[in-house]
């Protein structure tokens, strides 16, 4: 017997996930065919932002490749766009004359971007963002800089304006209402999100309307609005919404309000025709969101297997993906009518959290600056659990509330409910997690992303399904986070090579590349300065440095510049200096005859145009007035800048000056991962801009704020809240330890903001400030670490190490004597 | 110590050890500055030291397999051809000087110091 003929028309997410979902309930129920009008593979439209930020490349996002199609015996046709159908002949056909039959029907059509009817709209350099073709668009415009004005402050608007600032570009929001994400957040958290947005590069305009696209030779130059103010730019994205693809359902005679409509099977008004996603308008409700997408999706999965699905509409939750602004929404974030809320914010973590509760059970949530609960919230309503019990607790999350009722916060996950949703993109609770890798014998965060797709979407959702690998796999779990090899010179991440190098105890560079199978003879000049320094952290004092191995500034202690020659910067700890050194500094300069001198950024002297022949004598008479290398030039620690503190200052609440010599004076000579930076201020006027820094003291009365993960260089970034303690000494601990961590875990070249990123606040927190016996440990490697580190390379070579690095070989021509 | 053959004079310039494995030294007292490299195998290569990108000094780049990458701004230059790799393939040379090896000295031809 013949099998029935499915049809899905759209190759998008929605329309791939019907067909998933019918095969996995009846892989051999219908003869199915699809339709795609874009020429290339179904990929992950969520993910689009992270390609335009160039956190992802367009490959990391396809969803299914050929061999899924060719596998389930599906014919795609990409690129044919489908004109017209006839529902009573069953039959479709496409713009290039195609005609197909059709048992069922399935429209996947999507939606398309709402463009406003603005003169100028069709100047080239206005976009729309939507698919990859809008993405590239973009980058190629971004590579130029420039300013780009984002018409929309919605989620997709905010990540186009933070993808196109990553990638260089001024970038502007232009919002007509008052509060960015209005649908999805309140004042507060909106007001907070347009600070953090500040922060980052990026302008708000809210309450604006836009009134014309300026161009010049036929290009957009600017957005003007209602007021009169003109917005100059390069690029123009409008990322005002969405309308739901309809047109083809009217050539069938469908039903159509503002989508395609669908009854609870997805069902539209011909019994033979279904839609589903953004095309699909469901008791009034058209969704732009992936979770109801999927749930849909599954609806009609059941519907097409037998028995008809259910679909009641969604409870909607939403992240924003803007690298460390942590934003959560669900529900009637609002309040309103009948609902109380619970409010808490702290002011200096920049966090926002309003809990919205109506009848005893939770009925929304915002969270602004803290959401890692935002899962756990959702949990609460979707169950609609009474939850008067843990009202008192209930905003601070779900580690206090359970630790309050006598769980460990660590064994959350393992108490989590079988049927407890941990994948909100793809719906995919707990138990079917666990049963994966059970019964597949799961080891790899990798492996678990491909069997469930948990986690493989926006990717928020990654620690808690990475707890639940390690929960239940234990010790066979193999880390690969990074699943970025090092280079093209191994298929290896960052994370494996540094485990395989402790677990093996592999020793040297060619040894490395011997166990983990290095596909060229010895490697290149990124893995090798790479390796180099796993191993020199892995084996303090006993691993001989491979000095070709190291880029040239660290090679020779100095950086080179544009000419070829150097520039020497001594130490001067924690920006103090004296008319001794600064009388041998300028003795250098005269005698060296140094061409440039200046003050840098890290409150030391830059001695600019040395010769490479001449450093080692520079360095001689440096070392004679007691100083020694700043380092400028290593992924090392760098300076720690201070401000004059209570010595001097009149609000100055402790000695920072006195904190940041004994730092610098414990830490330097630290190799790392990337270059470190501190600062220390004493107070929170904090002129030492320790809140940009990569490690950062903030003094107040009570003590010492540490802070971690700021950067102000190709990204500016503030500083999170390690920790607060009371004394000197125990913020040099704290300090030495997430040090000595981050050179443990740090990825070669990436600085400790983008550590943190990856592994998460939490997880330093734990290890670093909660756990006193693993920060104590933590603390004993570093110094074991620097007891073999703190010789100064310059008193080396100054003394003759490495001496033919700095000298050419003297060879003349003496062909007059043959 | 010079050596002669055919039509060429020689010039010695160092012995291989006095090259760092998977480094390089440049020769001072030419007209153009010239690197010569060792690599992991033991090879011997020369060229003028200049990245044919923006000038920068070769010698000081990391040697590895038979390339070198310039500190400046990562270029990947062939150490047998002198040529330009990868993306930028095709873009710029850095003219390659003749090396001969014997008895574990480097020479190179005597003309290469005038060039």
């Amino acid at each position: 017997m013949s099998r029935e003929k499915l049809v899905v028309i759209g190759n998008g997410m929605a329309g791939c996930r019907v067909v998933e979902e019918i095969l996995k309930r009846d892989p051999d129920r219908y003869e199915i065919a699809m339709f795609g009008a874009e020429p290339r593979l179904n990929y992950n439209r969520i993910m689009l932002s992270p390609v335009l930020a160039g956190e992802k490349q367009f490959e990391d996002i396809i969803i299914n490749g050929e061999d899924w199609y060719r596998d389930n015996r599906i014919t795609l046709h990409t690129g044919q766009q489908v004109v017209s159908i006839d529902s009573d002949a069953k039959t479709l056909k496409t713009a290039a004359g195609l005609a197909q039959a059709y048992d069922r029907l399935v429209l996947a059509t999507g939606s398309d971007p709402v463009v406003l009817p603005l003169p100028g709209a069709t100047l080239q350099g206005v976009v729309a963002f939507r698919d990859i073709d809008d993405v590239d668009r973009m980058v190629a415009i971004s590579g130029r800089g420039g300013n780009a004005v984002v018409i929309g402050g919605g989620l997709l608007g905010l990540e186009a304006a933070y993808g196109l600032s990553r990638r260089g570009m001024d970038a502007t929001v232009v919002h007509l209402m008052d509060v960015l994400m209005e649908r999805q957040l309140d004042h507060s958290a909106g007001h907070l999100l347009a600070e953090a947005l500040k922060a980052r590069g990026i302008a708000t305009i809210l309450g604006a309307q836009s009134e014309e696209i300026l161009g010049q030779n036929g290009k957009v130059a600017g957005l003007k609005l209602k007021d009169g103010r003109v917005l100059p730019c390069d690029l123009l994205v409008m990322a005002v919404g969405i309308r739901p693809n309809a047109k083809l359902a009217q050539t069938a005679g469908l039903q159509i309000n503002r989508g395609v409509m669908v009854d609870d099977a997805m069902r539209t008004s011909d019994p033979s025709i279904f839609a589903v996603g953004e095309c699909a308008e469901h008791r009034g409700q058209c969704y732009g969101l992936v979770a109801p997408i999927w749930e849909m999706c599954r609806s009609l999965a059941e519907t097409l297997t037998g028995v008809d699905g259910a679909y009641v509409g969604s409870t909607l939750s939403t992240r924003l993906k803007v690298s460390g602004v942590d934003v959560f929404s669900a529900g009637k974030f609002a309040g309103g009518e009948g609902c109380e809320d619970i409010v808490f914010r702290d002011a200096g973590r920049g966090v926002y959290k309003r809990i919205v509760l109506e009848n005893g059970r939770l009925a929304g949530a915002v969270l602004f600056g803290d959401a890692v609960d935002g899962a756990w919230y959702f949990d609460l309503m979707r169950s609609q659990a009474d939850v008067s019990e843990m009202r008192e607790t209930l905003v601070f999350g779900q580690a206090a509330t359970e630790g309050l009722r006598g769980l460990d916060p660590s064994s959350a996950v393992a108490a989590m409910a079988d049927t407890a949703e941990v994948c909100g993109c793809n719906g995919v609770c707990k138990g079917v997690i666990v049963a994966e890798i059970v019964s597949k014998k799961l080891t790899s965060l990798d492996s678990v992303r491909a069997v469930t797709k948990a986690s493989a979407s926006c990717g928020s959702c990654t620690p808690l399904v990475e707890r639940l690998l390690k929960l239940t796999a234990g010790d066979a779990v193999i880390e690969h986070r990074g699943s970025q090899p090092v280079c093209s010179c191994t298929d290896y991440g960052h994370g494996i090579v540094r485990k395989r190098i402790i677990e093996e105890g592999l020793q040297s560079i060619p040894a490395v590349m011997q166990a983990l199978e290095w596909k060229t003879p010895d490697g290149c000049a990124h893995c090798r300065p790479a390796l180099n320094y796993y191993l020199l952290c892995a084996w303090p004092g006993a691993y001989r440095d491979d000095q070709q191995s190291r880029f040239v500034n660290e090679r020779v202690h100095a950086n080179i510049q544009k000419d070829g020659t150097y520039s020497v910067i001594p130490r001067m700890w924690g920006g103090m200096t004296s008319a001794r050194e600064l009388r041998a500094i300028a003795d250098v300069v005269d005698r060296f005859d140094i061409p440039a001198v200046k003050v840098t950024g890290g409150q030391r002297i830059d001695l600019l145009g040395v010769q490479k022949s001449q450093l080692p004598a520079v360095w001689a008479e440096l070392n004679a007035a007691g100083m020694v290398s700043g380092h400028a030039y290593g992924k090392a620690l760098r300076t720690v800048k201070t401000c004059v503190g209570s010595e001097w200052c009149r609000f100055g609440t402790q000695d920072s000056t006195g904190l940041g010599v004994r730092l610098e004076r414990f830490l330097w000579g630290s190799w790392t991962p990337a270059k470190v930076k501190l600062a220390v201020s004493g107070c929170p006027r904090n002129c030492a801009e320790a809140t940009c820094k990569d490690l950062g003291v903030i003094c107040v009365d009570s003590g010492y704020e540490i802070h971690v993960g700021g950067a102000a260089g190709l990204h500016i970034k503030g500083t999170e809240i390690l920790a607060r303690v009371s004394t000197e000494t125990a913020a040099i601990e704290m300090i030495a330890a997430v040090l000595q961590l981050y050179r443990e875990e740090g990825h070669y070249l990436e600085r400790i903001y983008k550590w943190m990123a990856r592994v998460g606040l939490d997880s330093v927190v734990t290890r670093v400030v909660a756990d006193d016996g693993q920060r104590r440990e933590l603390f004993d490697r570093f110094v074991e670490a620097q007891s073999t580190s703190q010789e100064d390379p310059w008193a080396d070579r100054a003394g003759g190490l490495d001496a033919s690095e700095f000298h050419g070989l003297p060879v003349t021509l003496q062909v007059a004597a043959e | 110590m010079t050596i002669e053959t055919i039509n060429r004079l020689w010039i010695e310039v160092c012995a291989v050890t006095d090259i760092p494995t998977r480094g390089a030294r440049r020769i001072s007292g030419t007209k153009r500055p010239i690197a010569i490299f060792r690599n992991g195998a033991d090879e011997v290569f020369a060229l003028v030291d200049l990245c044919p990108h923006k000038r920068g000094p070769l010698s000081m780049g990391i040697v590895h397999d038979r390339s070198v990458t310039c500190p400046l701004h990562g270029q990947r230059i062939d150490l047998v051809t002198g040529e330009l790799m990868g993306a930028d393939a095709g873009k710029g040379c850095a003219p390659s000087v003749e090396t001969h090896i014997e008895n574990g000295r480097v020479f190179i031809p005597a003309d290469a110091f005038c060039a």
